[in-house]
């Protein structure tokens, strides 16, 4: 099996074993994305120099007996991460020429269990998109049809641990922008409890739905990565401190007796039939381990989208504040005034789809429309966190679509926001309940890839963890590579 | 046409924490620009903050020293406004759920009683930077080291009827934060400041005239000076027949006016709404209870304690116990003394301030102690020198000649109690006027005053007054 195929758990065994070391593995993994990413536009920073120097060390440490968890192991960070020293971009103009002073929590975490980044992953412009269009360093194609979008916010993430650039990848979910991604590349992504894992130095888009969370090949390699990344920060008033369970122990943990959930919701009308069969196949895999599915009902499930677009622009809108020409960023040439630098900083510097963004955020806090959106919203938001704790009264999971259809084509949907808004559906529920949501690779559609989703309760990441690994015992779909990557 | 004046202040009283509200920065004033702030003030990408534990604990004192509901939860907000001192573009404050409510105090009006002022709410919230335009040509810097230094601001009723008033209230507030030692209140370094809103209405009529609210006043003077031009313009332009606009104005000291900043529809539409990058905050009544355990005596209850123990004039009682260590340093002295507090009170107030402020020193740096001011009293109340040489001992002390003993010993000012000595000096008076001693006998009685300065000038002040006066007495209408 050649270096770029295996999995975080093989890489760490075969590095371990002494079979190779971090330096080969890193070369030919950096030799592919320079030989393949042309096609993928999956990468905005490569950072060789760096990667080589950090896989050396990470095997000197082997050497001495001093190997972190994750020794060695490649990864690349969205580049919505700070990464010291390097360019964190968050896929925007704004940023193109930030060299963020620290390293996120995340970055931190990772690096100092032994991980050595390659570089930093394409997305949606400030994570806003999910078709990884919005970026202003181009839009990612899909590996499984290059005509195709992979999906977004990381679509970049997405699409380089399919196309085997990189065993793993982070990335983050504010509505879908880890799930969705993976569902149309065939890759596991994870995004857990809000909470679990730090925000800090990952740049915020929505403060109150953000999370941090892996794209990886199997549910096994996310267990091992999630196990550093997770737990409290101090830096993170938001951060939970609860103890972080050892993921990877509790794979084996019996799915026999578990109950599934289905939401008749799921499967209506918005949902592709193809998509549809896929899912339900997955299911019954679930149920061939021993676990019995019940219907639920999530009676507010179409609210969940318009809820969430007032809610995530309202946040961003104040976030995106900071971004002023003044201390960092882009800074337009020849400012009349002040005023002059903000709107032509901040015009040149961000793309349609963030001022769409931070226009109708604007304007659902403005003085006489907070009561109607924002504070609707916000009851809203409780509404359908309520139906969450309702389901999760009778279930211990949640199962069924990802997204409503395989991955579509590039330019498709760019003209109309509101149908591109709809592809996190399925999604953005988690997000608005704060819960722990994962997709798995569970097949093909006209040889594009399906995603199951799974939803568990509050700090259940170990139950979506354990359905996925079984499953993956039981299915080789995520073991399928995309033509032109093998 | 008689007209009521209505004032509501916002005071900002700046925390005296070590580091910032949300980060770990120091707070310490006057350092280059730029140096104390860290990545969470610069509102760097991906940075957040984390509230600063000690301002919850300081906002709490503030609310039971007044009388006010700490709130079982309150919220941050953000407020959001685009400005170059405003690293993050907005600013994080209290404004729905603000950690003290419903609060109050007492001041002394216009005509000598206790007024209660309320008080609306205290809410905690973060410091903007500075723009520095001197010494720049052509423009702007900015210094990010005061931003996200910690503040409370104060928000009254508009119970405030003059601007006299306004400054008693804020006298008191001032008096409060640092009796509980929560700001240093140094309004030079912008440490306590504030805005006052005015308006004024015919007397007898229920609504609000349009306020106009002028910002940034940072000394007392100013507030009362300003409030008063404020009062007099508004009142010229309604009795000319205009109407007051509701604005913010500036107050510019060189010319003693205040100047309209921007109107309401000027005005910024701030977004308020929850900050999702921080929790709620949750007192508990046990955390509450304990705080109110810790707190000091506090100014009112000092005062009436002054009164009651120490049988002091309600005035001197009040000015004694404006400053902790003003009131610190006359318990002290008095109780190292066995004459009356009322003398202690006198010399504290009176040569001592007076000596303090010609200096320009804060009591704590005193060239004379609480126990050295005690030492000189104790030698007027048992009449080794009378209270006029004791002011001369007091400036030989304040030069560094010594205790009050050691300069008596020195300068031999010892009090001639010793009566037949007194009547030798009187006899030899007697002896030496002739001429007044007859014009006295004659039924001059002023005339004694003369006679007394002839006895100290020949004991060179020392003699006991009562003594001379009683013994010239019994001689001249001998």
């Amino acid at each position: 099996m050649a270096l770029h195929e295996k999995t975080v758990s093989e890489l760490a065994a075969g590095l371990e074993a002494g079979d190779f070391t971090s330096v080969e593995v890193t070369q030919a993994l950096l030799e592919r994305i320079a030989a393949k990413d042309d096609k993928l536009n999956a990468m905005i920073t490569v950072t060789g120099e760096q990667a080589l120097a950090a896989a050396a060390q990470a095997d000197a440490a082997r050497a001495a007996g001093k190997a972190g968890p994750l020794n060695g192991i490649p990864l690349i960070h969205k580049d919505i991460f700070c990464t010291r020293g390097v360019r964190t971009s968050c896929g925007s103009k704004m940023l193109d020429n930030f060299i963020s002073p620290y390293d996120a929590t995340v970055v931190e975490r990772l690096a100092g269990a032994g991980a050595v980044m390659l570089g930093k992953a394409n997305m949606d412009e400030f994570a806003m998109g999910s078709s990884n269009e919005t970026s202003f360093y181009g839009p990612v194609r899909n590996p499984w049809d290059l005509e195709c979008s992979p999906g977004g916010s990381s679509g970049g993430s997405a699409a380089s641990v399919a196309a085997r650039f990189a065993p793993a990848a982070t990335g983050t979910d504010t509505g879908g922008s880890i799930r969705q991604p993976a569902a149309l590349t065939n890759t596991f992504g994870i995004k857990p409890t809000y909470g679990r894992v730090s925000r800090y130095g990952m740049i915020a888009f929505a403060s109150s739905l953000d999370q941090a969370g892996t794209i990886t090949r199997t549910a096994e390699d996310a267990a091992m990565l999630l196990g550093v990344m997770a737990g409290f920060d101090e830096r993170d008033s938001t951060s939970i401190n609860a103890p972080v369970p050892d993921y990877v122990a509790e794979l084996g943990e019996a799915v026999k007796g578990m109950k599934v959930g289905i939401v008749r919701q799921h499967f209506d009308a918005g949902l592709d039939a193809d998509c549809g069969a896929r899912v339900k196949d997955a299911i019954g895999v679930l149920e061939a381990l021993g676990a019995t599915t019940v219907e639920v009902d999530l009676p507010n499930l179409d609210l969940s989208v318009p809820t969430y677009y007032v809610v995530a622009p309202a946040e961003c809108s104040s976030n995106l504040s900071r971004f002023d020409g003044v201390r960092f960023g882009h800074r337009a040439e020849g400012a009349a005034d002040l005023f002059d630098l903000y709107c032509r900083s901040r015009g040149e510097g961000f793309g349609d789809e963030v001022k769409r963004r931070i226009m109708t955020g604007t304007y659902v806090l403005s003085a006489g429309y907070y009561d109607a959106y924002y504070l609707k919203a916000q009851q809203v938001w409780q509404l359908i966190a309520e139906d969450f704790r309702k389901a999760f009264a009778e279930v211990d999971v949640i199962a069924g679509p990802t997204s409503p259809t395989a991955a579509f084509k590039l330019g498709d949907k760019t003209d109309d926001p509101i149908t591109m808004y709809l592809n996190d559906i399925y999604t953005i529920g988690a997000n608005l309940a704060g819960l722990p949501g994962a997709s798995v690779p569970c097949g093909f559609v006209d040889g594009l890839p399906v995603g199951l989703h799974l939803v568990a309760p509050h700090f259940g990441e170990s139950v979506l963890l354990r359905c996925a690994h079984q499953y993956q015992q039981q299915t080789d779909w995520h073991a399928a590579c995309p033509e032109g990557f093998q | 046409m008689n007209w009521e004046v209505v004032i509501g202040l916002e005071i900002h009283a700046q925390l005296a924490t070590k580091s910032k509200i949300f980060s770990g920065a120091s707070t310490a004033y006057g350092a280059e620009p730029n140096t104390q702030a860290c990545l969470v003030d610069l509102g760097y990408p991906g940075v957040l903050p984390v509230l600063n534990e000690e301002v919850v604990h300081m906002a709490t004192m503030f609310g039971l020293a007044v009388n006010a509901t700490v709130a079982p939860r309150s919220v941050f907000a953000r407020k959001n406004y685009f400005y170059p001192d405003l690293p993050k573009g907005y600013q994080i404050s209290q404004y729905e759920l603000p950690i003290v409510e419903h609060g109050e105090l007492f001041i002394t009006d216009d005509n000598g009683d206790d007024k209660r002022i309320g008080i609306t709410r205290a809410h905690l919230e973060e410091d903007a930077g500075k723009s520095i335009h001197e010494g720049l040509d052509q423009s702007s810097g900015i210094d990010l080291n005061r931003a996200g230094t910690p503040l409370l601001e104060i928000v009254s009723e508009p119970d405030i009827r003059s601007a006299k008033e306004a400054v008693a209230y804020m006298r008191k507030i001032h008096t409060i934060v640092r009796y509980l030692g929560i700001s240093d209140g140094n309004m030079q370094e912008g440490s306590f400041r504030c805005d006052a809103n005015v308006s004024v209405r015919p007397v007898g009529q229920e609504e609000f005239g349009t306020r106009t609210e002028i910002k940034n006043l940072n000394s007392f003077r100013f507030v009362e000076r300003a409030i008063n031009f404020e009062i007099e313009r508004q009142i010229d332009l309604l009795e000319d027949g205009g109407e007051v606009v509701q604005e913010t104005r500036l107050y510019d000291a060189a010319k003693d006016e205040t100047r309209s900043m921007r109107s309401k529809e000027e005005a910024n539409d701030y977004r308020y709404f929850p900050d999702p990058d921080l929790l709620p905050v949750e007192i508990s009544t046990d955390y509450i209870d304990n705080v109110r355990k810790q707190l000091p005596e506090l100014p009112d209850e000092k005062q009436q304690r002054f009164i009651d123990d120490y049988e002091l004039r309600k005035d001197d009682a009040a000015q004694l116990t404006v400053s902790r260590p003003v009131a610190d340093y006359f318990e002290a002295a008095a109780a190292a003394t066995d004459a009356q507090a009322q003398l202690v009170a006198n010399w504290v107030l009176g040569d001592l301030a007076g000596a303090l402020n010609k200096d320009g020193l804060d009591i704590g740096d005193s060239r004379i102690s609480a126990t050295e001011l005690a030492g000189l009293v104790s030698r007027i109340h048992d009449n080794t020198i009378s209270g006029k040489l004791a002011k001369q001992v007091f400036e030989a002390m304040w030069g560094g000649e010594g205790t009050a003993d050691e300069v008596i010993e020195a300068r031999g000012l010892k009090q001639i109690t010793d009566s037949s000595a007194i009547e030798a000096v009187v006899d030899k008076v007697i002896a030496a006027n002739p001429g007044q001693v007859a014009e006295y006998r004659a039924g001059k009685d002023k005339l004694i005053g003369f006679f007394v300065g002839q006895v100290m000038k020949e004991t060179r002040g020392q003699a006991n007054p009562g003594q001379v006066n009683q013994i010239l007495k019994d001689k001249l209408s001998g």
